[in-house]
């Protein structure tokens, strides 16, 4: 006979102490303030789905999501070919192998606030190494506090910089899993350098490639400090991205209702686009 | 096709290579006449796999040259040199189905549309997966995979020759069987050179018409099935290929006569002049028991059901014998008895007595 024993249970509890207090309760007391309208002293009144509604149709929410989906797709299709083109050209075996795993893991060691200081002080026209060396040698005008194209290139250019070594990491991983055999037969089956990539080195990159890109994903669209300390979110709203916007709402405005809602949304997109991109990427699998 | 020279080859792993030990491959000199059936049999790390990644072009050779009909092919990279190779772990290619799989060296090619057809359909019939071909290679069973990795050797009709590496490794042995026999048949009807490579003397044995034991980078005996079982031109083979292996016995040679603890033991012929450790072979099959010989004490028998395998102890040497029926019982002295035309001289593990004349 089978004896069911409940203590079991026990064991799980402190993980759901400890989810409910960093994740839970949090979470619940946004949908608590997103119903609510306060003016401060701890006042609330009930406002029902009015933040909601009116968020849905604000043309600065909109806007701000579009830089959202521009800033996450841009980097998205730099990085993970990039980063892909890096881990194929890397060496699979010898002395330089620990020297490059070592270069490319430095950038992500640094963190989000040193980076966006550090590519701040880099691309300042009259001080920054390359803002000086771009003026004022190539004779380009590139000023990122002024112009918004120039924010934005500075913006993609330092993700690009602190990230691809993810996807170069991970893809580096999958490469060296692949035996030796696959290679050799590729050779002797006269497969071209383009076959070997697309039907051996691909597919057995699939896998860890589908988490560099949902990795990537989920932190560029929710990502906050390296632009607000590189550009502010300007010149003017013009990288203003989802969640510079989110503080400016919640903090500078202390529009706590309607930030709360933004919040939600947010959270929502994120999670619908990860699991779209989860779900379309591993359905082969399943077969 | 083409007829395989391999002429005075050598490798070694270690570019700095010196002696004799550096070397993987020492000194190999061998053809593969056309269109037969090879098995290179020898323990692992013994060079095999060397060998015939030298022979697909897989590695350079140190030293020596790899020769197809004459032509010189040593630094011709495989796939110039029109050869096929099974490996021991299935390879597919995952994303393709099975017909892709099979079309793909020939597409490579450039073969035109119906001709990859028709061959792809002829070598799947063969392999009697017909019905999967339209099934993605990713989701097939560990042996499909590797029939259809077999399938890409032999797909194309112009090889040279389909080489084999240890390719049922991962078979369940139930299925080895099949397809084992499977491959023998196919040689028969494609008439390529094969060269399969096994540390299995019973796969070995099955498959081949030739077969080439190796050890320890040397090639010590090239001999059909029979021959290798028969008269084993080195201790090693005797001691590799048989169940159990060859019995040897430390002996003294006198006045052109071996001696075993002053017994002389009669052997298939002439003692030839040769130096070094002496020693007798005879396989457990030519040994008996009988009313006069060497003196031994039972020591162990093993009933294996077709006959019994009985240990015997000459002194602390241990001998085996293979005996039908009326086994001795355990701890019983008898005498043992050898053949003498199957009773032979090894001169420091070579074989060192004149064949018998018949």
């Amino acid at each position: 006979m089978k004896v069911v024993n409940n203590r079991a249970w026990l064991f799980v509890l402190p993980v759901v102490i400890l989810v409910a207090f960093n994740a839970l309760i949090p979470m619940m007391t946004v949908v608590n303030y997103s119903v609510q309208e306060t003016f401060g002293n701890n006042v609330f009144f009930w406002q029902g789905l009015d933040w909601f509604i009116q968020l849905m149709r604000s043309e600065r929410f909109h806007a701000a999501l579009g830089r959202q989906f521009m800033f996450t797709g841009l980097i998205l299709l730099i990085e993970v070919p990039l980063g892909v083109i890096i881990a194929l050209s890397m060496p699979r075996k010898g002395f330089w192998v620990p020297v490059c795993l070592v270069t490319m893991a430095l950038p992500m060691l640094i963190p989000w606030n040193v980076v966006g200081a550090m590519w701040n002080i880099f691309t300042l026209p009259d001080i920054g190494l390359l803002g000086y060396f771009l003026n004022h040698t190539l004779g380009i005008d590139y000023d990122m506090t002024q112009d918004p194209f120039a924010a934005w290139v500075t913006i993609i250019t330092m993700d690009v910089w602190h990230w691809t070594s993810l996807v170069v990491l991970l893809s580096y991983a999958g490469l060296v899993s692949i035996p030796d055999a696959y290679y050799q037969a590729a050779k002797i089956d006269g497969a071209s350098n383009w076959s070997v990539f697309r039907y051996i080195q691909l597919p057995k990159m699939k896998r860890v490639l589908t988490i560099a890109v949902l990795l990537r994903f989920m932190d560029s669209f929710n990502i906050y400090t390296e632009p607000f300390v590189l550009t502010g979110g300007g010149p003017g709203n013009s990288t203003t991205l989802l969640s510079i916007d989110l503080v400016k709402i919640a903090l500078g405005q202390f529009d706590l209702g309607p930030a709360a809602a933004m919040s939600l949304i947010y959270f929502a997109i994120t999670l619908l686009v990860s699991w779209l991109f989860y779900t379309l990427m591993t359905k082969d699998d399943a077969k | 096709m083409a007829k395989i020279t391999l002429s005075q080859l050598r490798h070694s792993y270690d570019p700095d290579a010196i002696g004799e030990e550096d070397f993987a491959l020492k000194m190999i000199d061998l053809d593969w006449d056309d269109g037969g059936a090879y098995a290179l049999l020898g323990p692992s790390g013994c060079g095999k796999s060397t060998l015939l990644n030298i022979i697909s072009g897989l590695l350079e050779p140190s030293e020596g040259r790899v020769l197809f009909d004459d032509e010189d092919v040593t630094h011709l990279p495989p796939d110039q040199r029109n050869i096929a190779q099974v490996f021991q772990f299935p390879v597919i290619y995952d994303t393709m189905s099975v017909y892709d799989n099979l079309a793909f060296p020939l597409r490579n090619r450039g073969v035109p549309a119906a001709k990859v057809d028709e061959r792809v359909r002829e070598i799947a019939e063969m392999l009697e997966v017909t019905d999967m071909l339209k099934v993605r290679a990713a989701n097939l069973s560990p042996d499909n995979k590797q029939k259809i990795s077999m399938g890409r050797g032999l797909v194309r009709d112009d090889v040279n020759v389909v080489m084999f590496d240890e390719p049922l490794t991962v078979i369940d042995p139930h299925l080895k069987w099949k397809l084992r026999s499977k491959l023998k048949e196919l040689h028969q009807r494609v008439r390529a050179t094969m060269i399969y490579v096994t540390h299995d003397q019973t796969e070995a044995l099955t498959f081949a018409d030739q077969v080439v034991v190796m050890q320890d980078g040397l090639i010590v005996q090239i001999g059909t099935p029979v021959e290798l079982f028969e008269r084993p031109a080195h201790t090693f083979v005797g001691h590799f290929i048989g169940s159990p292996g060859m019995n040897v016995l430390p002996a003294e040679v006198r006045d052109g006569a071996a001696f075993f603890n002053g017994t002389k033991v009669d052997l298939e012929g002439a003692i030839s002049d040769k130096d070094g450790v002496a020693e007798i072979g005879v396989r457990p099959e030519y040994v008996g028991i009988a009313k006069t010989g060497l003196p031994a004490t039972v020591k162990k028998v093993a009933d294996i059901g077709r006959h019994n395998v009985v240990e015997a102890m000459l002194g602390d040497i241990r001998v085996n014998a293979i005996v039908e029926n009326d086994p001795p019982a355990q701890g019983e002295a008898v005498h043992l008895a050898f053949k003498p035309d199957q009773t032979r001289l090894y001169r420091d593990g070579w074989i060192a007595t004149e064949r018998a004349a018949s």
